[in-house]
């Protein structure tokens, strides 16, 4: 656990040593003002709530987060600093977390970012800011989700592209679970066991309960298992790919 | 010291390393000789612990690389192929952040940075980004790394590739200033590195160790050991020559036109050649006698290898 910290430096850094933090930073802050106020009707809806600003955050993280991913593990494998880092007294718990928390930290600091939004909000009405905070929690949990699927995807593949349309793709289907369009698919033929467990596995979902100021322990598990889960397979997936 | 015992790795299409065994000792220098493809690098990658071997084992100063990886790793300055370097950092911070690894902190810290950066001179260059230098540098860079933390274990692949000829003499300086008393292990192409750098030489071939002795026993396999060559002012008496004890075959120079006697197994000439230059009052302008031909052992042992 001693290196966790030094490589999560190195990594959070190294998104400043490029232009990537500044155009993310500045794309998502456009983005996100842009959805808020003229797609999902913030003055229309006439009610003091960031769920405009909130409901849109799974779409814009789909393209804006793998773009965050692509080059975590990428990158090491095209330059070959990988052997650099692979053979460096580091493990492999060290390595997988601290690139992931650099990026993750990074897209917290981004979201942390959109105050103005909850000022706005404070000074037009009388909001719950008991729910903007877990908003931006469940928020914060999603993007963990969806680096979680890019670092592993990033780790499959040397190119970023493919990393990239990997990632959109995967974590497109883990937020349209919960649809019909993917639970027709399985409509007819699987058992109901199934179909709820698909549904089960919906960011949509469990995002929502969360940003509406519901709190389950059961959504929170949810996505710090997804967590977890992803994690462990970037590890195994640089194991096996580290050399090629 | 380290043991490797039948060290084997098969990929998916070939044997890239093929039941390895050997010993080295602190103090020795140990030049890993082969064509592209031989295993050189495989070998290195297993011995560092970034590859795991498919079966065998690699044991640094009693530590498994397998089972005790990070143990080992403490001990072993690696250079990989291409030195390969974060290139979106200075390389004051790379160092740095290398340094940190090391498990360096403040004002030891600055000073192992400092030492490595003065050891192969980048103190030009510390404020750049690895990315913007010259192919020279960057090498150096990574054997700054390389040698921050005086490890037990120095594995350099191909240390000196890409260096102008002076870098390549400063780097073989830094490395022989390093070698007293660890253990250096180093790959390459070029087989004057191997004399002038190395204790002992490993030709591998095809992933097999084909000859595991002193860089000398090497040159001495040479049909040109104790070979001598002769430029003079005026045609010389072949038939004396050959008639010489010990000289096995005369060979024409058409470039200079000088002369060279090969000896046969194990049998000195030069005493011979000399007096006999001597008695005939011969003009002589070059006399040189050979240790061997590193490229031509080379050459002869791994024939047909070339991938």
């Amino acid at each position: 656990m001693k290196q966790l910290p030094i490589i999560f430096k190195r990594e959070f850094t190294s998104f400043f040593a490029t232009p990537l933090a500044y155009v993310f930073l500045l794309i998502f802050l456009v983005l996100s003002s842009v959805f808020t106020f003229y797609l999902s009707g913030f003055y229309e809806s006439g009610q003091a709530n960031l769920n405009p600003f909130f409901n849109f955050h799974p779409w814009l993280y789909l393209f804006l987060v793998p773009a965050l991913a692509m080059r975590m593990w990428a990158e090491e494998r095209k330059s070959g600093t990988i052997e650099l880092l692979m053979t460096l007294p580091i493990t492999r718990f060290e390595s997988v977390v601290g690139k992931f928390l650099a990026a993750w930290v990074f897209a917290g600091i981004a979201l942390l970012l959109t105050f103005p939004m909850v000022l706005t909000v404070n000074y037009l009405g009388d909001p719950d800011n008991g729910a903007i905070l877990t908003g931006y929690l469940g928020s914060w949990l999603l993007v963990g989700a969806y680096l979680s699927v890019g670092s592993c995807m990033s780790a499959l593949a040397k190119n970023q592209v493919i990393a990239f349309i990997l990632t959109v793709s995967l974590c497109f289907l883990f937020v349209v679970s919960g649809f019909s369009l993917v639970l027709d698919v399985f409509n007819g033929w699987a058992p109901q066991w199934l179909l709820d467990v698909v549904a089960s596995f919906s960011f949509l979902t469990r995002f929502q309960a969360i940003s509406k100021g519901v709190i389950d322990v059961r959504d929170l598990l949810y996505f710090l298992s997804f967590i977890t889960a992803w994690l462990m397979a970037t590890a195994v997936v640089i194991d096996l790919k580290k050399a090629d | 010291m380290i043991k490797v015992t039948h060290l084997t790795k098969r990929f998916v299409q070939q044997v890239a390393v093929d039941d390895l065994s050997f010993t080295i000792e602190p103090g020795e220098v140990v030049g890993f000789l082969g064509p592209n493809g031989a295993g050189k690098s495989t070998t290195m990658k297993m011995l560092t612990g970034f590859l795991q071997p498919c079966e065998g084992n690699v044991s640094i100063c009693g530590f498994d690389i397998g089972k005790q990886t990070l143990q080992a790793q403490r001990l072993i300055g690696y250079l990989p192929e291409g030195a390969p370097c974060y290139g979106d950092m200075s390389v004051g911070d790379f160092l740095s952040f290398i340094g940190q690894v090391r498990g360096y902190r403040g004002k030891e810290l600055k000073q192992r940075v400092a030492r490595a950066i003065a050891l192969v001179e980048l103190e030009r260059v510390v404020e750049q980004n690895i990315d913007t230098l010259s192919k020279g540098f960057k090498r150096r860079v990574g054997l700054a790394q390389a040698v921050m933390h005086d490890p037990k274990v120095l594995i350099l692949d191909e240390p000196t590739d890409g260096l102008d000829p002076n870098q390549k003499h400063q780097v073989r300086k830094l490395i022989k200033s390093l070698a007293v008393d660890r253990i250096v292990i180093i790959s390459t192409h070029i087989l004057e590195e191997v004399s002038a750098l190395c204790t002992r030489a490993m030709v591998i071939s095809h992933g097999r160790l084909l000859i595991d002795e002193t860089p000398y026993a090497l040159q001495s396999r040479s049909r040109y050991h104790q070979a001598v060559t002769i430029l003079a002012e005026q045609p010389l008496d072949r038939q004396l020559l050959q008639a010489l004890p010990g000289v096995m075959a005369l060979e024409d120079n058409p470039l200079d036109g000088s002369i060279t006697l090969l000896a046969k197994p194990g049998e000195v000439i030069f005493p011979a050649v000399n007096q006999l230059i001597h008695a005939q009052g011969w003009q002589v302008r070059e006399l040189e006698v050979e240790r061997g031909r590193l490229d031509e052992v080379f050459r002869s042992l791994t024939r047909g290898d070339a991938a």
